[in-house]
């Protein structure tokens, strides 16, 4: 090893990057030479915060990761970090419905990873043997102990925990105030609907999804959000037939037409409320004073995962407190982890629309599974989408 | 190799293609039809014919689909027809190539993109902004049967024009001149030549975008925002969110066989208007 330099050039080091982004040579060949390899190794033990934990930085997890997930809801710089500590690439695919990930996942060969079921979903995947039993020992970043059990809790079936949290959130409506011409704000779901079929008329979405829509519908009679019901139901689909004529549209992807003007109100979702009202203060989140949902999204790995290795590292990943703190971030959903909480800024943790007055809060439902599956609340909304 | 060896080895991928992608699937289909949902969504084997009386639960989708599909098809034509013509009869040959390549153009991208930009153009500070300023106001475009109408006409024009401009490029202009001759007037000759000439274009353009139409699921979703309910998107509904497979199989089976029965009717009156006229070959 005579030629061994303890230095490489400037110039040198650009020619192994170029070589190293053309795919001419490998990562390890490019971390090996320009000497970072080691020098990220030494400086990780010399730091603890930086030590690799062991599952995402262990050796060969294969070069991509499948997840299956909602819009807006990771940092891509946080996917980016994975990559280049793993070797794996994060191939995301976005989904409007945990019906929809559902159907893919009855389908078969969804070729899935990880993928982020919502808390009224999981005993229904473990009912029909879609989902696989977590190895808590691999996602050491998961600690008990750190979580709500409010939030963590329907991760767990029969003693056996399916699904790690992630983030969790309420389900209230979104309103542009400046819209309101006088009117004064609305605070509760009749004053929704009775809005949307008088002077709102023609600007109110709602979701293109059975659960919150008929939901909030069953809020106005003041019944339970997941009533299953018939006479109930049938009180709901009067009103929402009543009030399709009036809706601007039936699209859980909400958001473009907020922001244009087309649309003054919508069903929203608490990270969505957060990322208009961050860049539009005029569009207001705003929990139904009767009540609504209170969810929260887990990562799970479903039966027959293609890159299991890849996808226990990038749950482990993710749910590092300082990763999942850039997430919380980025997207505006509160996790339940208490680690994350400690890194987050005031303000956010005093934000009411991330952390809702207890009173508010007291009055959601979480979705129950059969809210989900009930044929009958699918049928409705298909009648109401057909209508 | 005989002759018959040799036609069944060029028949081969074809025949395949044909087996794997359309009659074994359109087998599931229809025994999934007969079958029930599961209790958690899916498809359990049964032998029911209850699928095929809760049709009527998607008449909605049908009388959108039905109506739509020839208003959009008619609606091409229209636009379609004197394009096609100039394209054909009136253009500088020069330019005739350039200009078809324009009507290409927007193949390049994809038609979801170009459907979410008529969101824009047809949104609240699109053309309505536009009709505001000369003073018609409060015009709603977007989400209404009319945008999705736009979007049909804009995404299968193309379709339309080739067949039509193919036809008419052919045309034997000498006819056009002797029609002139014997003393009929310019809109005279279009009636009773031209227009009969290009009758098997027409017919072709016609079928492509009505086949398409009927079975069309995106324009309706991105530009009706979810209130224009076509079958197609009562489909992807049945599918992918209510899990209904045996239901949703009825209705697939159904808008398979309404196809049939109307291209079917639709073959045969081309046909007839072919044979009423046996100095020109139809089809």
């Amino acid at each position: 090893m005579t030629k061994d330099k303890d230095y490489i050039s400037k110039r040198a080091f650009m020619e192994e990057l170029d070589r190293y982004r053309r795919g001419s040579v490998t990562r390890r060949h490019f971390l090996g030479v320009t000497g970072l390899g080691t020098a990220t190794a030494v400086l990780a033990a010399s730091v603890p915060a930086l030590r690799p934990r062991r599952s995402w930085a262990q050796g060969n997890i294969g070069d991509r990761v499948v997840l299956a997930t909602w819009p807006n809801y990771h940092d891509p710089a946080n996917f980016e970090a994975f990559t280049a500590a793993t070797g794996a690439a994060v191939d995301m695919n976005v989904f409007g419905s945990n019906e929809e990930m559902l159907a893919k996942l009855q389908a078969g060969g969804s070729g899935w990873d990880v993928f982020v079921p919502t808390n009224y979903t999981i005993t229904t995947y473990v009912g029909e043997s879609l989902i696989e039993p977590l190895d808590l020992a691999r996602i050491p970043n998961y600690d008990a102990a750190a979580f709500d059990p409010r939030f963590a809790g329907p991760g767990t079936v029969d003693g056996t925990v399916y699904a790690v949290p992630k983030n969790w959130g309420t389900t209230g409506f979104a309103v542009n105030t400046a819209n309101l011409g006088g009117l004064p704000k609305p605070t509760t779901w009749k004053e929704f609907w009775d809005i949307t079929r008088d002077a709102f008329s023609g600007r109110t979405m709602v979701h293109d999804y059975q659960l919150t829509t008929i939901g909030n519908a069953l809020k106005y009679f003041g019944y339970s959000f997941n009533s299953v019901d018939t006479a109930e139901l049938a009180e709901a689909e009067k009103l929402l037939l009543d009030a399709k004529p009036h809706l601007f549209a039936i699209n859980s992807d909400y958001q473009p037409s907020m922001r244009s003007g087309d649309a003054w109100m919508t069903i929203c979702w608490t990270g969505d409320g957060k990322q208009m009202n961050r860049d539009m203060p005029e569009i207001e989140y705003v929990l139904g004073k009767e009540g609504g949902e209170l969810w929260s999204d887990f990562y799970a790995i479903p039966k027959g995962a293609p890159h299991l290795d890849a996808a226990y590292a990038l749950i482990d990943f993710l749910l590092d407190p300082a990763v999942n703190a850039k997430e919380s971030l980025f997207h505006g959903y509160p996790t339940p982890d208490k680690r994350v909480d400690a890194l987050m800024p005031a303000e956010v943790l005093n934000d009411p629309i991330l952390y809702p007055a207890a009173e508010l809060l007291d009055a959601l439902e979480f979705g129950a599974a059969v809210t989900l599956t009930d044929p009958n609340r699918a049928e409705l909304m298909a009648r109401f989408k057909s209508a | 190799m005989t002759q018959r060896g040799r036609n069944l080895l060029l028949l081969a991928p074809a025949g395949a293609w044909f087996l794997v992608m359309l009659v074994i699937p359109l087998a599931v289909v229809i025994i999934f039809s007969f079958g029930e949902r599961g209790p958690a969504g899916g498809y359990v084997p049964a032998f029911t014919l209850e699928q095929y009386a809760n049709l009527p639960a998607r008449w909605a989708a049908f009388k959108n689909t039905l109506m739509l599909a020839p208003a959009g098809t008619l609606a091409s034509l229209l636009i379609a027809y004197p394009l096609a013509y100039y394209l054909a009869v009136r253009a500088d040959p020069r330019w005739k190539t350039v200009l078809l390549v324009l009507v290409i153009v927007p193949f390049w991208t994809s038609i979801l993109i170009r459907s979410y930009a008529w969101i824009f153009l047809l949104g609240g500070r699109g053309i309505p902004a536009l009709l505001d300023l000369i003073g018609i106001d409060n015009v709603r475009l977007i989400n209404t049967p009319f945008a999705v109408l736009i979007g049909i006409v804009y995404g299968y024009l193309p379709l339309m024009v080739f067949p039509i401009f193919v036809n008419l490029d052919r045309l034997d202009k000498r006819l056009l001149e002797a029609s002139a001759d014997l003393g009929a007037s310019p809109w005279r000759t279009f009636l009773q030549v031209t227009l009969p000439m290009s009758l098997p274009g027409i017919a072709t353009g016609c079928l492509l975008v009505f086949i398409l139409l009927m079975g069309e699921f995106l324009i309706p979703a991105i530009l009706g925002g979810g209130k224009v309910f076509f079958v197609g998107n009562a489909l992807v509904d049945l599918f992918l969110q209510s899990r209904n497979w045996a239901f949703g199989s009825a209705v697939a089976a159904t808008l398979v066989l309404l196809m049939l029965v109307s291209v079917t009717a639709y073959m045969r009156l081309i046909r007839r208007l072919g044979a009423q006229r046996e100095d020109v070959a139809l089809m």
